[in-house]
């Protein structure tokens, strides 16, 4: 149903009113915009020396492109790996074989119940006490395997629900042709669940490096960091950083969503595949009957 | 490695945890009551006949949305209340429980929006022109016809961001309130980072979620539109 199903192409009376009630929010808007940056300016947060640093180069490319680029480098590391997970656990949920099945169900149900951070501070401080302090996980290493276990958690039931969604008939020929397990599952079932699960995936990566910046909490250099630590300790414009910062995350994040949207319609148009595309899987316990 | 096993702090600290999870609960209501109604504020602002509201709902959602929580939260803590003296109670901790609650409803608010604007678009067209027909205003079919059906059909992704919300709560460590996780950081620093440790927190949070879960996946059911 599209919005505009709700009300009716308006008549001269609707018109007015409608115009009426664009004003009135206008003006509403416009005011809460007002005292916003009222009481930002009455901070001083709008004097030009708060700003000046983001015109120069130095900022940009000593602290700002660094932070993006340390950012990015955890996502990817981290978005790689979880695909890798997400693969071996996705698949060894449908396996036949219930030693296979129940364990793999379990680790995914497990690392998607508890929150992210749980994981990061337990990948950073469990090795150090176990190995009796010998062994120091770098901040990095310790965002790495968090984001992995929790996000290759996520896919792993986008892949699982992925493959659920390529209709019985198709493994049914496969196994006709005489196909065996493998091969229906290599040339049948994965190349037109990939395209039904890609939009699914590229929204995963946008949650993914968001969640870089956790990486805050346990002091890895990221965007995050250089833009509400560093940057603000030498100039005192924590607000104008934080504002330039989230603009940068935006921007990123809007490709991001843009090339999830740009795929989603492609997959609904594909005659490559039979399977229907696969939406952002349900938490844990709600989508108890996904089978 | 005899700490590998060992379950005491856990017994230890019986009370500071249950104080940290009580605090997780606390933020996970009063965030989850307020961003569902700032979602469905947000969601009749995305299909009102006013294009400036439209606009506005978009560009809030659009902004929330792809800003990490992290910075949401440390903006809130940091820059509005620690910078610019915004306080919002005399007492430090009460003040940045209210500023976690506000971070955490105007994120989550963003995703209610999104789930309630996609849960509109499973009712059938037939609905919104059968209240239009009988003469219903705007607000009157989306308050009687349409959000009515929209909510029952949006029960199961909303308990999703529920427990999502409940998660999001550790990162609250960010802006200097205490609760569950932050709790954890602590009993590392003082213990050391034991498994024991760690799986007492985790079976914690999966009290939490896994019967929120259950809960919505019997209600969703339970409340399904019949069509």
């Amino acid at each position: 149903m599209s919005a505009n199903v709700l009300f009716d192409a308006p008549g001269p009376r609707a018109r007015l009113r409608n115009n009426i009630l664009t004003l009135i929010s206008a003006v509403v808007i416009l005011a809460i915009a007002y005292l916003v940056i009222k009481a930002l300016a009455d901070k001083g947060q709008f004097a030009g020396k708060l700003w000046e640093p983001f015109l120069r180069g130095d900022v940009w490319t000593g602290q700002i492109l660094p932070g993006v680029i340390a950012t990015l480098e955890a996502a990817v590391v981290s978005a790689v790996l979880a695909l890798v997970f997400g693969v071996i656990f996705g698949l060894g949920r449908l396996s036949e074989h219930s030693w296979v099945r129940v364990p793999s169900g379990a680790v995914v149900e497990f690392f998607r119940a508890i929150p992210l951070l749980l994981l990061i501070f337990f990948a950073q401080a469990g090795p150090a006490t176990i190995s009796g302090y010998t062994v120091s996980v770098p901040a990095f290493a310790a965002v790495v395997i968090g984001l992995t276990l929790y996000n290759g958690s996520v896919l792993a039931e986008v892949f699982r629900a992925g493959i659920l969604s390529v209709p019985r008939g198709q493994s049914e020929a496969g196994y006709s042709l005489g196909l065996r397990k493998g091969g229906v599952m290599r040339l049948i079932l994965l190349p037109q669940a990939t395209t039904a699960m890609m939009p699914a995936i590229v929204s995963q990566m946008v949650v993914l490096l968001k969640d870089t910046a956790l990486g805050w909490v346990i002091a890895y250099e990221e965007l995050l960091n250089y833009g509400l630590k560093q940057i603000p300790s030498n100039f005192g414009n924590l607000i104008p950083s934080a504002i330039v910062i989230s603009l940068v995350y935006i921007a990123i994040n809007l490709v991001l969503s843009y090339v999830a949207n740009r795929l989603e319609r492609r997959s609904r148009r594909s005659r490559r595949t039979t399977a229907t595309v696969v939406g952002a899987p349900a938490a844990v316990g709600v989508s108890a009957g996904i089978e | 490695m005899e700490s590998l096993f060992d379950f005491s702090p856990l017994v230890q600290e019986f009370g500071t945890i249950l104080t940290g999870f009580w605090s997780t609960i606390r933020l996970t209501l009063m965030s989850g009551l307020l961003a569902l109604i700032l979602g469905t504020i947000l969601v009749a602002m995305r299909v009102s006949p006013t294009p400036v509201l439209r606009a506005a709902g978009t560009f809030y959602v659009n902004i929330l949305r792809n800003t990490p929580l992290t910075l949401v939260l440390l903006l809130c803590a940091l820059g509005l209340s620690d910078t610019l003296q915004l306080t919002l109670s005399s007492d430090s901790p009460t003040n940045y429980y209210w500023w976690a609650v506000l971070g955490l409803s105007a994120y989550t608010a963003s995703f209610v929006c999104e789930a309630l604007r996609a849960g509109m678009n499973t009712v059938p067209a037939g609905q919104a022109e059968a209240a239009r027909a009988i003469g219903l205003t705007f607000l009157q079919s989306l308050r009687l016809v349409v959000l009515p059906q929209a909510f029952r059909s949006v029960i199961a992704p909303l308990g999703s961001i529920l427990i999502a919300l409940t998660k999001n709560t550790t990162i609250v460590i960010v802006a200097g309130y205490i609760e569950a996780s932050a709790v954890m950081k602590q009993m590392f620093d003082d213990y050391g980072g034991t498994l024991p440790i760690f799986l007492g927190f985790a079976v914690g949070y999966m009290v939490l979620t896994l019967p929120t879960g259950f809960f919505f996946g019997w209600l969703a059911k339970r409340l399904a539109v019949s069509r």
